[in-house]
């Protein structure tokens, strides 16, 4: 999908959530190959779904695939290793022969767990997933869904992962899976208020709930972002955002959920096959996810960090695989937090500093100090 | 609405997409023993002893505590967020806000937010206090 001609989006909010004046490249193709000067028959819009839909599977399948082979490739070399290098160039369809070799394993049920909630907690993480990626904007004339409450959405939908640990973990009937499961909804829980305070900073930074009205008001040079824009509150939450998604994301140093040498995997070891296959692409997909957020309301999202640069696309993918960088290095540098650290680092450390940091930010924005 | 109706259909998507790849599985991966020729296959996994007792163990309260904590500031963020929304509006000249938000300054709004965050910060020293945030 080329993106190459930018138009500022000036348009007003209920225009752009016409899916017949909101134009994108494909979009227009699609338009003049079924002859719709009106731009909003039936068969166009059925086929512009079609085309999203596909381009979210593909979209989706891929990243995980680059991400668990960037994950083991830098892994390796941080443990100064080679990593994968077997299977195809720099060992890249790794991933593709794991996922292959997931298709074919068996698929079975313990016999002690709960048919309904054993099965449904699969389709959950990858369910949110697609949901919030439906709402990211990739680029100026690329999103797919643009809701006016986006971020407030995005926090509701991020609960739907805690949902998915807790009823898994249960429908197992296995000790070391509730007890994964029960950590992991403790922890997700805690974590989710600090990082719906750091959403906060930004809403009230820009006034707006509407992420490509986020990303559109960082317009400019790079001090338009609000990482910098914001002197030091901006920062500062960029920073609790960082951990907090980590969090989110059951990594490591906040693993405790998984926690392979005490609870043998937590809440996904009864699972095998691709049942445990999806799990884990939801997990990397999730990962990208936050990681995007983090790009669109911190950096600026699409914006380019110099005013003569092209927007587009691929400055949301460098911003979110900087994170992802940072991410992964996380997990192979930090040891694992015991739980109780873990909870004390969010209820005595991240959220009385994060309530105080949105007063502060809530002082600069009224005295005017912002770049 | 219309978004929301397309984040529907990602919503059925997603369900199809996993639901799909479970059956295609179903269909390609090679069928086990069953019955008494698996043996303990089906077993849950308990390190390779039989396992004792249910897994639906009883837990800590303090899962619990934490639950309830989480509520009260989940419910708090919700609240701030319509103030957040028009801290910026109402310092506009050409706000769009309705007559009764016209002559709220930022200000206002600040010693607000100022009260709102400090009594929930009172509320989360009692907690400090009373130990619900220990981890035992």
């Amino acid at each position: 999908m080329d993106t190459s001609t930018h138009q500022p989006v000036q348009q007003s909010v209920a225009e752009r959530l016409d899916p017949h004046t909101a134009t994108t490249p494909l979009g227009d193709w699609v338009r003049e190959l079924c002859d719709a000067p009106d731009g909003g028959n039936l068969l166009s819009m059925t086929i512009n779904v079609i085309i999203i839909i596909i381009a979210i599977c593909a979209f989706s399948s891929l990243t995980a695939m680059v991400l668990v082979w960037m994950e083991r490739k830098l892994a390796g070399r941080f443990q100064r290793r080679l990593g994968p290098t077997r299977t195809g160039p720099f060992g890249l369809l790794q991933t593709a022969a794991d996922g292959l070799k997931l298709f074919l394993k068996e698929g079975f049920r313990p016999n002690a767990s709960d048919p309904f909630t054993y099965y449904l907690a699969p389709l959950l993480p990858l369910t949110g997933a697609f949901m919030v990626l439906a709402v990211i904007p990739f680029g100026p004339s690329m999103w797919i869904a643009d809701p006016e409450l986006g971020l407030i959405f995005i926090s509701a939908i991020a609960g739907l992962g805690v949902l998915a640990l807790l009823i898994g973990s249960w429908g197992s009937n296995n000790k070391y899976s509730l007890m994964g499961g029960l950590r992991a909804g403790a922890q997700a829980i805690s974590y989710e208020v600090s990082l719906i305070l750091c959403f906060l900073l930004i809403v009230l930074a820009s006034g707006e709930t509407n992420l490509l009205n986020i990303v559109e008001g960082q317009q400019g040079n790079f001090w338009n972002w609000w990482i910098i824009k914001l002197p030091g509150a901006g920062f500062i939450a960029f920073i609790f955002f960082i951990i907090t998604s980590t969090a989110e994301l059951n990594r490591t140093p906040f693993d405790t959920t998984e926690a392979e040498s005490e609870l043998t995997g937590g809440f996904h070891t009864e699972y095998s096959g691709i049942a445990f296959s999806m799990f884990f692409l939801a997990e990397y997909v999730h990962m990208f996810i936050a990681a995007a957020i983090g790009a669109t309301l911190f950096l600026g999202g699409y914006n380019a960090p110099f005013e003569f640069l092209p927007d587009g696309w691929w400055w949301l993918m460098a911003k979110s695989y900087a994170i992802i960088f940072l991410y992964i290095w996380f997990r192979w540098t930090f040891p694992r937090l015991r739980i109780d650290q873990l909870m004390a680092l969010e209820w005595k450390f991240l959220l009385p500093l994060s309530l105080i940091n949105l007063v502060f930010a809530g002082i600069l924005i009224a005295m005017g100090w912002i770049l | 609405m219309e978004s929301y109706s397309l984040i529907g259909i990602f919503a059925i998507l997603g369900i199809l997409y996993v639901g799909g790849a479970i059956l295609v599985s179903r269909i390609l991966g090679p069928k086990g023993a069953t019955g008494e020729a698996a043996g303990k296959k089906f077993q849950p996994y308990e390190c390779g002893i039989d396992p004792t007792g249910s897994a639906r163990i009883q837990f800590r309260i303090g899962y619990y505590l934490f639950a309830l904590v989480f509520m009260v500031f989940d419910v708090e963020s919700l609240f701030l967020f319509p103030c957040a929304k028009i801290f910026n509006a109402v310092a506009s000249p050409d706000s769009t806000l309705p007559e009764a938000a016209a002559n709220i300054g930022q200000g206002q709004i600040l010693i607000e937010l100022l009260v709102f965050v400090s009594i929930l910060g009172l509320g989360l020293i009692f907690a400090w206090r009373k130990k619900v945030l220990e981890w035992e």
